[in-house]
């Protein structure tokens, strides 16, 4: 049984496939529509107009715009709430319901809310819920929860997959309407990669649905041609179902089509996002069946379905007579038309309709609709005569109609042109909204730029192609356009005051939200002349619809409240994104590089826990994290006791080489590097210029001009930046290299190391005197080209190898061989640093913070007096005049305690914060928990310090001489 | 986002970018007094309008000079920085 009572014969309806039926449910009911219907127009087919309930009064309401815009056609899915029904396709056996009703849609239990406006006025909830305290939290939240929101939130949804593209291209499109088609071919023809971008399924605009000429015929005849000329250019890539959600700086869009989010870069833009219809403000002028005209357009011309049986227009222009027109083709009986203009501009269209006789109101309004006996849809209207601004005579005439379709005036759909910082001004006598101030390579083109007819709506594209095409610096004289120019140019219709306030109320300025007149009326009177104030105060413009059918009304009524023009008053700030936007689209994969040794295989192949050390991925500890303490102090044992690897290739490595190197690490160092000796390395601090410490390291000399300088993991993309920063002013004659990701390096450390070693380098006089603590040498470990650096982070004998990258891995495998007799091990960067703790060398950054002087971690040994300058010098000198109140001091509890410290446990000084641990843990050597902490300056070994556990319990420890282990720094040294 | 124009690589996304803020004549601290040091170090211009800063291509590590409206954020003009640091300085 076929129920689509209104549907149109197949000689209508772009969108939909007449062959094809699908069945789908609203409300629990099962409905036919066809192929290509949205939920609403096949619905409206079906002669069912009621699709929601309003989010405060509970009233019945339908489809407006029949372009997604409002936000009373958002129906329940099955998992997903807030869905335009009057965007998205059905789909065979598709459920769908209607949202924000207690009981039914049609007989909705709190319907009655409306009766109780009169004790909700603006600013209500400001009113009413803070008195007496506590009242909000006890009462109000949980009942004002339960009426919030519209949709139910599906927890058990399934995820979707979402994913990000870029895009580059000369010129973008917003919007495939006559201008932006127009525009589109102009710039293609001049040789522009063009990238066209439209939200509906099918190119074309209001070409699509709108009436131009009192035939009917030209529309479809330009859109013809428009489109085969685009289909013959290559060079207009085509996004349909592809909405433009925001104008970032220079062009930046977020195209989203589905579930992919497309990052656009254009050079030019042009905005060509036609205009919005906009509401009449009078009585009950939210029930069901009252349409814009172009919403009636569109169910016409896009799905084949009359919007009604009996129709009463409202219009105060021609697209008003062109909706009569299109009624009255397909059987829409037209009892009356209500002309807001005191006379009408007699157009080849309004003589049409003259001619057929329908009867025609001019300088009458549409004072209140009346809805039909079950409340859910139109059944009548009230003509007055208009005597004055919002007002009219008491005489009225009743017209009964379950149609009423409303034309009184457009807003250009302005939202991406203000977010470009475009300034919206108001033109009295055109009653309309204008956009200006845009940037450059910005440009508006048809209707957004307040054209209306068709052979302007073409000639403001072609003009706007041109204008991009010179920007781009193109030459477009020889090219010709779809029309020829016209001269005149026209602005669309609009009534300066389509309102008409009422008695009773309920004249809807803000359907969302249900507000009406008085509200924004006494939003003004309660002292809110700013529209954004009376935005919060009112919550105009905050629903789903965001304002783009409300914001032209509420600035005129705030303009006329406050006595001020309505370019002043303005409207509120449009913010991406232009429509809903799923998070998935948003959200989506980020984009995290992470770095591998070149060592890393090697790593996983022993079990090692991998973790992460800024962007690098090292090796924590070898073993199953159930083992993690055990392990970690096995490998500490390894150094001290044997022989064990760590892979350092994360270290970071610079070369500095030329006649000023010295010169430049003295600037740049806190240490003296003129007389360094060739061979030898020596430890560098660097501060920055307010002497705070940012970094440390070692300088390897290997000639006069050559310096191998290492740098912390995480600090040697800033020390190398900084390096450059500081160069770039001094202009030294030196060369500065990042040779961090060109070098593998692998500490050989323990008693047994030189032993290991020699087996795989004999180039090399390894002896105590040859190779003494601190010397580095080039050679070759394993045949391969090495640098190997003597130095005591972890406070056994050891060699710091660098190999070329490439060779990182053969290197590793080549020690553990020769070290298989001496039972080597790879050793983790977690026993490494408990074994530079045990030895007390800080980590900069985790034992330093960003106020950390070299006076406060007791390392003024590193700091050369003498030198003329160095990066923070003077800060220092200024700094050694005002003692620091705290400093770093090594302390040891006994381990035997019940909870340990961590990190970041606060050091007492009776009440008062002093200071925190940097590092804690335990050390198998000393068989005690050692750490460092900051203490009062006076902190002196032999002292108690007092630690505030996690737990809240204060105990105390020993501070102590440091290091904790080898104090006499033998081991090293062997 | 914003596009930058950097005299090594070309326009890029600004995002590729730090901001190191304004260029000012470092002194020779030495010659200068603990407060007028601390002036140096802590007080900067906020300058609305017109202003020389310091930019590097963090890609690239590439320094360089960006005259930039901070009231409009326009960005006017990108150069080298050996346009401003001709001399190798001395201390």
């Amino acid at each position: 049984m076929d129920t689509q009572i209104n549907r149109l014969p197949a000689s209508t309806g772009l969108y939909v496939d007449h062959n094809e039926s699908i069945t789908f449910s609203f409300e629990g009911k099962n409905y036919t529509g066809l192929a290509g219907d949205t939920i609403a127009s096949a619905l409206a087919a079906n002669n069912v107009w009621l699709l929601s309930r309003s989010f405060k009064y509970h009233r019945p309401r339908g489809v407006m715009s029949m372009a997604g815009l409002e936000a009373d056609t958002l129906v329940q899915l099955d998992g997903e709430p807030n869905v335009a029904a009057d965007r998205r396709k059905i789909t065979p056996n598709l459920q769908v319901s209607g949202q924000n009703y207690n009981g039914s849609l049609e007989k909705d239990k709190n319907a009655n809310m409306g009766a109780f406006s009169k004790f909700m006025p603006v600013g209500f909830y400001y009113k009413a819920f803070f008195r007496p305290k506590g009242i909000w939290q006890k009462f109000w939240e949980p009942v004002v929860r339960k009426r919030a929101g519209l949709g139910k939130i599906d927890f058990n949804s399934p995820h979707s997959y979402f994913d990000k593209c870029y895009k580059f291209c000369d010129v973008a499109v917003i919007g495939s309407g006559p201008a932006g088609l127009s525009a589109a071919l102009i710039a293609a023809k001049a040789g522009t990669e063009v990238i066209l971008i439209e939200q509906e399924s099918l190119l074309g605009g209001s070409l699509n649905y709108s009436r131009f000429d009192a035939e009917g015929k030209v529309a479809s005849a330009t859109r013809n041609e428009l489109l085969e000329a685009v289909v013959a250019q290559p060079n207009i890539e085509v996004l349909t179902n592809a909405v433009c959600n925001a104008w970032f700086a220079d062009n930046w869009l977020p195209i989203i089509q589905g579930n992919r989010m497309y990052k656009l870069r254009a050079k030019e833009m042009v905005l060509a996002s036609g205009k919005m219809e906009q509401p009449a403000i009078f009585h009950n002028n939210d029930l069901p069946g009252i349409l814009l005209g172009s919403a009636a357009q569109r169910l016409i011309r896009l799905y084949a379905v009359r919007p009604g049986q009996r129709a009463v227009i409202l219009t105060a222009n021609d697209d008003g007579y062109a909706t009569a027109l299109d009624l009255l083709e397909n059987g829409v009986e037209i009892a009356a038309i209500a002309d807001l203009r005191p006379s009408p501009i007699a157009t080849p269209i309004y003589e049409q309709i003259n001619n057929n006789g329908v009867s025609i109101f001019a300088g009458h309004t549409v004072y209140a609709a009346a809805a039909r006996s079950d409340k859910n849809h139109i059944q009548s209207v009230e003509l007055r005569e208009i005597i004055g601004q919002g007002q009219c005579k008491n005489e009225s005439k009743h017209f009964d109609c379950d149609l009423l379709c409303v034309s009184i005036g457009f807003t250009p759909t302005y939202q991406l042109a203000l977010q470009s910082g475009g300034k919206i001004s108001y033109d009295d006598e055109t009653a309309r909204f204008s956009i200006s101030q845009l940037p450059k390579s910005f440009h508006l083109a048809g209707a957004v730029n307040g054209f209306n007819k068709l052979s302007s709506l073409l000639d403001s594209g072609n003009q706007t192609g041109k204008a991009v095409c010179d920007n781009l610096g193109l030459d477009t004289k020889g090219i010709t356009s779809q029309q020829t120019m016209s001269s005149t140019s026209n602005t669309y219709g609009n009534h300066p005051w389509p309102i008409f306030p009422h008695p009773k109320g309920k004249e809807f300025v803000d359907l969302d939200e249900d507000l009406q007149y008085a509200d924004i009326v006494n939003a003004c009177k309660d002292g809110y002349s700013e529209i954004e104030l009376v935005k919060r105060y009112s919550t105009v413009g905050m629903g789903p619809s965001q304002g783009r059918h409300s914001a032209l009304a509420t600035a005129r009524l705030v303009a006329n409240e406050t006595q001020r023009s309505v370019a002043e008053v303005g409207v509120t700030t449009a913010r991406p994104p232009f429509r809903a936007e799923k998070l998935g689209v948003i959200a989506g994969r980020s984009f995290e590089p992470e770095r591998l040794t070149a060592i890393h295989h090697r790593h996983k192949e022993l079990g090692a826990q991998m973790i992460t050390a800024g962007v690098w991925w090292r090796p924590g500890y070898y073993g199953q994290p159930k083992n993690r303490d055990q392990c970690i102090r096995d490998e500490n044992l390894v150094i001290r006791n044997n022989v064990g690897l760590i892979d350092v290739s994360t270290l970071g490595g610079l070369e500095v080489r030329g006649p000023d190197a010295a010169e430049f690490l003295n600037r740049m160092y806190t240490f003296a590097y003129a007389k360094q000796k060739i061979g030898m390395s020596r430890y560098l601090l660097m501060t920055n210029p307010a002497g705070t410490i940012i970094d440390d390291g070692v300088a390897c000399r290997f000639s006069d001009e050559h310096f191998y300088v290492t740098a912390t993991t995480g600090g040697v993309d800033n020390v190398y930046r900084t390096m450059l920063w500081w160069n770039t002013q001094w202009r030294l004659d030196v060369d500065i290299t990042n040779v961090t990701a060109a070098y593998a390096g692998i500490n050989i450390a323990g008693p047994n190391s030189r032993e290991v070693l020699h087996k795989v380098c004999n180039d090399i006089d390894l002896s105590p005197e040859g190779f003494p603590y601190l010397a580095v040498r080039e050679g070759t470990v394993a045949h391969i080209p090495a640098r190997l650096l003597r130095v005591g982070f972890v406070g056994e004998l050891g060699y710091e190898i660098h190999v070329p990258a490439s060779q990182g891995e053969a290197l590793w495998d080549a020690l553990l061989e020769v070290g298989k007799e001496h039972n080597i091990q790879p050793v983790g960067i977690e026993a490494q640093r408990l074994l530079r703790l045990e030895k007390g060398h800080i980590i900069v950054s985790q034992d330093t913070d960003a106020m950390t002087t070299p006076q406060e971690v007791r390392m003024t040994w590193a700091i050369a007096k003498k030198k003329p300058f160095f990066v923070g010098g003077r800060s220092l000198q200024l700094i050694d005049n005002h003692p620091s109140d705290r400093k770093l001091v090594g302390f040891i509890i006994e381990a035997s305690q019940n909870e340990s410290p961590k990190e970041s446990n606060i050091i007492l000084d009776g009440n008062n914060i002093v200071g925190h641990i940097t590092s804690v843990a335990y050390s198998p050597s000393l068989n005690k928990i050692i750490g460092l902490a900051f203490a009062k300056a006076d902190t002196e070994p032999g002292m108690q310090i007092s630690i505030k556990l996690s737990s809240g319990m204060v105990i105390q420890a020993q501070v102590v001489e440091m290091p904790f282990y080898d104090p006499e720094n033998k081991r090293q040294e062997m | 986002m914003k596009i930058l124009n950097c005299p090594l690589n070309g326009p890029r996304n600004i995002s590729e970018f730090i901001c190191f803020g304004e260029v000012t004549d470092m002194p020779n601290p030495n010659e200068l007094s603990d407060e007028q040091w601390a002036d140096y170090m802590w007080m900067s211009n906020n300058t609305a309008g017109v202003v020389r800063e310091w930019w590097c291509h963090a890609a690239t590590s590439y320094w360089f000079i960006v005259e930039r409206n901070t009231i409009t954020d326009e960005i006017l003009k990108t150069y080298p920085a050996n346009e401003i640091f001709k001399e190798r300085v001395e201390f």
